[in-house]
């Protein structure tokens, strides 16, 4: 009972401090919005491991946070293997081909307005579905291994990234487009030079979207059968032994690897488009 | 309207026509090899020697049996007639409590994403709430809401389902829990854009009327926020159809679109997939839209409306 009750004084206290803190004077600084979630996060971390602690609960509802460390520190050579059949094996491979066929097909829908017209709403109707069902389909026609979640993260990215690529090229305005016709340049030249450009934040809002997507479709997909390596293999059969430590684990994985991921495409986001007002504030 | 429909059906059509071309190399193998054991001549003869035959190579050499690839019982690819057919036959012809019926398994997967929709909308308007007028909360959950929308939260959903499990909770519940936590988050992140989307301008003005927090916030707050409502009720809702799904893999449920999915795959019944598949799409469809026309409607009432 002491460690929850423990547990409950240090949530007043950090909360306390968060409320200082964020109603102070230096609530503005650098500093302070670190160090606010920073507190925030810990104090969850802290309260999670005493109350798992205090009230005794078994590790097959709820591991504490120390357990499921050790298990990590133990465990990295699995981790790794995973990490990279699902993740550098199925989601990149596919999202690169998912993005670069969206690319292709934009371009394509771009040069014809009939196509636009068509494949548009199409598009956009297929991108609001749940395209994680293709993949018992697909893990049938590609086999176990990684092609098959390459080929679900393909179909799963591609859609979104259409939508917004087509989206972000018909962003110029028409003053831009005839300013480009009056210096004679061609269909290629204006699109490098005005058009692509001018859909880049639309790009990267869809290669944002598409990097989150790729790593449910690599993980998802391995429900549906795999090889005995992969993130979404280890939780299926972990889960299946209750062994939910494990489980964290590959949770912690995927949340570092997604939040790498999204932190790399949008680190490469704010080199290309600098100029546009929402990297510039 | 005829400018869009025209095109429209023409790129759905050129896409049915391409399913439809794409069946006959993908199921010629198992066709000709029925055909075979039916008595046709089929060029060449033996499936050992067609075996490491390339699939388009042995459909050219035998435009006989191409009839055949759109007329199978497990096919690689079933043709779309098929899938329609099979559609047809498990919503209308079957009964709807009958274990085959659609209907029954969409209804199971439905009632788990609006519970859980409902859930996780409710709890993330409030947390926007409580964000927008607490600055310490909005400076401490924000930053991790938006981060957890870069990370594959779906791969708890075993988990939160076999945890369940094991202190008695089976069903409903644990699913509309995984629908809860999926539309949470869109939900928190688009409704604290809308309660801050009126300007400085117009909250200076509740204030010369001096108007109070709660005030402000019925009035001028809550009203300028439902663009951005009904535009993550879109995004949390489609989110809540996958959760529902993904959350019936696990177990090997026996109920539901996704234990549709799962068994079709265990079986090799292809159809059934593809029909589930279809089914689940459609079902998407209906909810987006659903909410699309709530938003028509909610917005025109408001006079914003399009």
């Amino acid at each position: 009972m002491g460690l929850v009750i423990a547990a409950l004084v240090i949530w007043g206290l950090a909360w306390w401090m968060n409320i200082r803190i964020a109603n102070g004077a230096q609530a503005d600084t650098k500093g302070a919005k670190l160090a606010v979630p920073a507190i925030f996060g810990l104090t969850l971390l802290v309260m999670w491991e005493l109350i798992v602690r205090g009230l005794d609960v078994p590790m097959v509802i709820l591991p504490a946070p120390s357990l499921i460390v050790v298990r990590f520190a133990d465990s990295l050579p699995i981790l790794w293997a995973d990490f990279v059949q699902t993740v550098v094996k199925g989601a990149l491979s596919g999202y690169v081909i998912g993005c670069a066929a969206a690319f292709v097909t934009a371009i394509l829908v771009d040069r014809s307005d009939f196509l636009r017209r068509g494949l548009m709403p199409v598009g956009s109707f297929v991108a609001a579905l749940p395209i994680v069902g293709t993949a018992p389909i697909l893990v049938m026609w590609y086999g176990f291994d990684w092609q098959s979640k390459a080929a679900v993260v393909v179909v799963m990215v591609f859609f979104p990234m259409l939508v917004n690529i087509t989206a972000g090229l018909q962003e110029t305005t028409q003053m831009q487009r005839d300013q480009m016709k009056t210096w004679a340049a061609g269909y290629w030249q204006s699109f490098w030079t005005l058009r692509l450009p001018a859909a880049m934040p639309f790009v990267f809002n869809g290669l944002k979207i598409s990097s989150t997507l790729a790593l449910i479709g690599a993980i998802v997909a391995e429900f549906f059968g795999s090889p005995i390596v992969g993130m979404g293999f280890r939780i299926s059969t972990s889960v299946g032994q209750l062994a939910l430590d494990m489980v964290w684990a590959e949770i912690l994985v995927a949340a570092l690897a997604g939040s790498a991921f999204y932190g790399v495409v949008a680190l490469i986001e704010r080199k290309v488009t600098f100029w546009h007002p929402s990297q510039r504030g | 309207m005829m400018r869009t429909i025209f095109p429209v059906a023409v790129v759905v059509a050129v896409i049915v026509g391409l399913w439809y071309a794409a069946c006959i190399p993908m199921n010629i193998h198992t066709a000709a090899t029925q055909a075979e054991r039916a008595g046709m001549v089929i060029d060449p003869e033996g499936a050992a020697e067609r075996r490491d035959m390339g699939a388009i190579a042995l459909a050219l050499r035998n435009t006989g049996i191409w009839g055949d690839t759109w007329a199978q019982d497990k096919p690689r690819l079933p043709a779309p007639h098929q899938v329609v057919t099979e559609l047809w036959e498990t919503t209308v012809e079957k009964k709807v409590t009958s274990k085959r019926s659609l209907i029954f398994h969409g209804w199971v997967t439905l009632s788990a994403t609006l519970l859980g929709f409902g859930i996780g909308t409710v709890a993330g308007i409030l947390l926007a709430v409580g964000i927008v007028h607490s600055r310490a909360m909005d400076m401490s959950v924000m930053p991790w809401a938006i981060a957890s929308q870069t990370i594959p939260i779906l791969a708890i959903a075993p988990m939160i389902i076999v945890v369940l499990n094991s202190v008695g909770l089976q069903g409903l519940i644990p699913k509309a829990i995984i629908s809860a936590y999926l539309s949470f988050f869109p939900v928190v992140v688009g409704m604290v854009k809308g309660f801050r989307s009126p300007s400085q301008m117009q909250i200076d003005q509740m204030r010369t009327w001096s108007a109070s927090r709660s005030q402000t916030f019925w009035k001028l707050r809550l009203p300028a926020s439902m663009p951005y409502l009904f535009a993550s009720l879109k995004i949390g809702i489609a989110a809540s159809l996958v959760g529902a799904i993904v959350g019936e893999l696990p177990t090997g449920a026996v109920r539901g679109l996704g234990a549709r999915l799962l068994t079709g795959s265990y079986y090799g019944q292809t159809i059934q997939i593809w029909s589930a598949l279809f089914a689940t799409a459609i079902l998407a469809a209906v909810l987006v839209a659903a909410v699309a026309a709530m938003e028509r409607a909610t917005l025109k009432r408001m006079g914003v409306g399009r």
